[in-house]
């Protein structure tokens, strides 16, 4: 061995550089990369089992005719009995387009669904980021009194576990004694919880979709205010030199300054905003409860409810299948206006 | 999150934008009047729920809706009933406490330790299918979450642990519940490993220093405030889920806060305490609050990085 060859193993991975990869070939990066993907090994494995396996399982369960009766569901059921397999069908998903009236599944209608689903992503995300850019940057300004207490104090709605808030707010929307109904001084009849009284009819609607509209926003402002907050601190001061001696105006310095320089560190957060809020459980299921009749019901609360009280696994996996496609278009969609991965992934 | 995208820019562009804070123009008056007047009413927006609570706690009569801050017969009873006196599934308080401190801590560490690793290697490493494996990450978060529970159920029964299955115990939640807070954990901390030179580590390495040594060293003590943010995301998650504890846990020892909170006010619950369920959920977030004391020091520096100077 008079040759010195590098091993990839020995070669340390910071020295590794972009440009002495390219000319290798696919087996070897692979080969060098081997220590990475060791790193990456116990997160992924973790991922799969917990994340990927329940997903395939679910796109398997969702052509079944998957119910009670076909789960393993105590500790006996493994060792002793296996329970009957479940038979191949198409229905679930021709059953989502065409109406559940046969399940006794009242109130539906899968095109509703998903258009109420997506407005009330997009309205909330809006509300989320402009507030949380808003308030960054007023608690951004030059010696702002009381800055340290204010920070604190806002992430108080982020620290509440998310159902509990949700009921708070259930019950300050109240009609009877309900903290809003008191501010208002006003009765609100479309929240009653146990429906004695019968629920008024669709023109309450706009309010139903207002109460879990601020609940939501209430508790979603934060964390994007953080994220602005951090994004704030990198913008260029020559940046805003130059647009003063351009003589721009506060709002033309806040769009052809501020904006851009934040893009990058908002457009993940919003991406994931997204994601996360067009599955918000907690907040729909526990203050409007998906009422009055259904309107307020979103993908997450219909597929939920499909299991809880009707115990349609195959039904709900066929439609969390479905959730998941439209996320994944949306997401690619955001991507491809946002260019977010290019700007996330490059080094 | 915060630290994720501008922290992925480079220390010296950062570091310029200390400057940025730095020049402004000189505050009006009226301004600071009016951003006062603004964070005072956000301030008041944010506490009414707060205060609500604790209106409810300290009421005896035991209603949803308060309609005064301090109700008639104020007291605290229902903070030392719901200490020492069991639940109705015979849950004590404390009990559940301690499980939900096991389970939200050893999240918060599994969480972190997964995706340090991993978030290093996305940073660090060049290697086929990076871009992919990263996107790959999110991608299986828009699985909503609550309806892989049956799957997840099934798996997780189908897994013998201890006296039962893991599906049973507190550490079938804690995997549950990493590999859920671990998508933001990942880019989280690379977008913050991204911040960090390499000269620096390849400095510690010429010094003699072995790979490990250099993470430990350097990139470890420098990315403190993404972890720190880490850490509490993580802890969170661990902390305030329910819904899959409730499905999950058949034995009551092993119940979690969040679950009895839940179960107070559950279907079957008809003459819910509201003074205790209130004086519970106030005693929930203490907890939350603590540890962001701790870690605020660390979470701050992470959004100005400041303390973190190349």
């Amino acid at each position: 061995m008079a040759t010195v060859t590098t091993t990839p193993g020995k070669v340390s991975p910071v020295s590794a550089k972009a440009g002495e990869i390219r000319d290798k070939s696919l087996w070897q990066k692979i080969r060098d990369g081997r220590l990475a993907y060791l790193y990456i090994a116990p997160a992924a494995i973790a991922m799969a089992v917990i994340t990927l396996y329940p997903m395939i399982f679910q796109i398997w369960m969702s052509f079944t005719t998957y119910s009670t009766r076909n789960l393993k569901a105590t500790y006996a059921d493994i060792l002793t009995n296996t329970p009957p397999a479940p038979s191949y069908t198409l229905n679930n998903y021709t059953d989502i387009f065409g109406g559940l009236t046969k399940y006794g599944v009242t109130n539906y209608d899968f095109w509703r669904l998903l258009s109420f689903n997506v407005v009330w992503a997009f309205s909330n995300v809006i509300f989320h980021v402009t507030i949380g850019i808003l308030v960054a940057m007023v608690l951004n300004r030059k010696k702002l009194f009381g800055r340290r207490l204010y920070r604190s104090l806002f992430l108080i709605p982020w620290a509440m576990p998310p159902f509990v808030v949700a009921l708070i707010w259930r019950n300050m929307f109240n009609t009877q004694f309900g903290a809003i109904n008191q501010l208002f001084g006003v009765q609100i009849p479309w929240l009653e919880s146990n429906a004695a009284d019968p629920i008024p009819f669709l023109p309450l609607l706009p309010l139903s979709y207002f109460a879990i509209l601020i609940t939501n926003v209430w508790l979603g402002w934060p964390f994007m205010s953080v994220v602005a907050t951090g994004a704030l601190q990198s913008v260029s001061p020559e940046l805003y030199e130059a647009a003063d001696m351009d003589g721009a105006s506060r709002w033309q310095r806040f769009w052809n300054v501020t904006v851009p320089s934040i893009r990058p560190a908002m457009v993940p957060a919003i991406m994931l905003g997204l994601i996360w809020t067009f599955n918000q459980f907690n907040v729909i299921y526990f203050v409007s409860q998906g009422g009055p009749y259904g309107r307020t019901e979103i993908l997450v609360t219909q597929a939920y409810k499909f299991v809880s009280e009707k115990r349609l696994y195959g039904l709900a996996s066929a439609f969390s299948i479905i959730v998941f496609f439209i996320l994944l278009i949306i997401t690619l969609a955001t991507n491809r206006v946002t260019k977010a991965t290019e700007g996330t992934n490059e080094n | 999150m915060a630290s994720q995208q501008t922290l992925a820019r480079p220390i010296v562009e950062t570091v310029g934008a200390q400057a940025a804070t730095a020049y402004k123009k000189p505050n009006t008056l009226l301004g600071d009047i009016g951003a006062q007047l603004f964070l005072i009413f956000l301030s008041l927006v944010v506490l009414f729920p707060v205060l609500w609570v604790l209106a409810m706690a300290i009421d005896p009569r035991d209603i949803t809706r308060p309609t005064t801050l301090i109700p008639p017969g104020a007291s605290f009873a229902a903070f030392e009933r719901i200490f020492t006196q069991p639940q109705a599934n015979g849950v004590y308080v404390l009990s559940a406490l301690w499980n939900s401190v096991l389970v939200a801590g050893a999240t918060a560490l599994l969480a972190g330790l997964l995706g340090m690793t991993a978030g290093y290697a996305f940073s660090r490493f060049n290697f086929p299918g990076r871009k992919q494996g990263l996107l790959g990450f999110i991608v299986v978060q828009m699985m909503p979450a609550g309806a892989t529970l049956a799957p997840l159920f099934i798996l997780l029964t189908a897994i013998p642990f201890g006296d039962s299955t893991l599906r049973d115990h507190l550490a079938g939640l804690v995997v549950a519940y990493a590999s859920g807070a671990l998508p933001f954990v990942i880019w989280n901390l690379k977008g913050y490993f991204d911040t960090i030179p390499k000269d620096l580590e390849e400095a510690a390495l010429i010094d003699g220093a072995s790979q490990f040594q250099a993470f430990r060293r350097v990139v470890l003590p420098l990315s403190l405030p993404a972890f720190a943010v880490t850490i509490l995301f993580s802890f969170m998650s661990g902390w305030s889920e329910y819904l899959m504890a409730w499905v999950f846990l058949s034995k009551p020892e092993r119940f979690t806060l969040p679950m009895l909170l839940a179960g107070m006010v559950g279907q079957y619950s008809a003459n819910t305490r509201w003074s205790d369920f209130a004086a519970l959920s106030i005693v929930m977030s203490v907890p939350i609050l603590v540890l962001f004391f701790v870690l605020q020091k660390w979470i701050v520096s992470g959004l100005t990085i400041g303390g973190v100077k190349g």
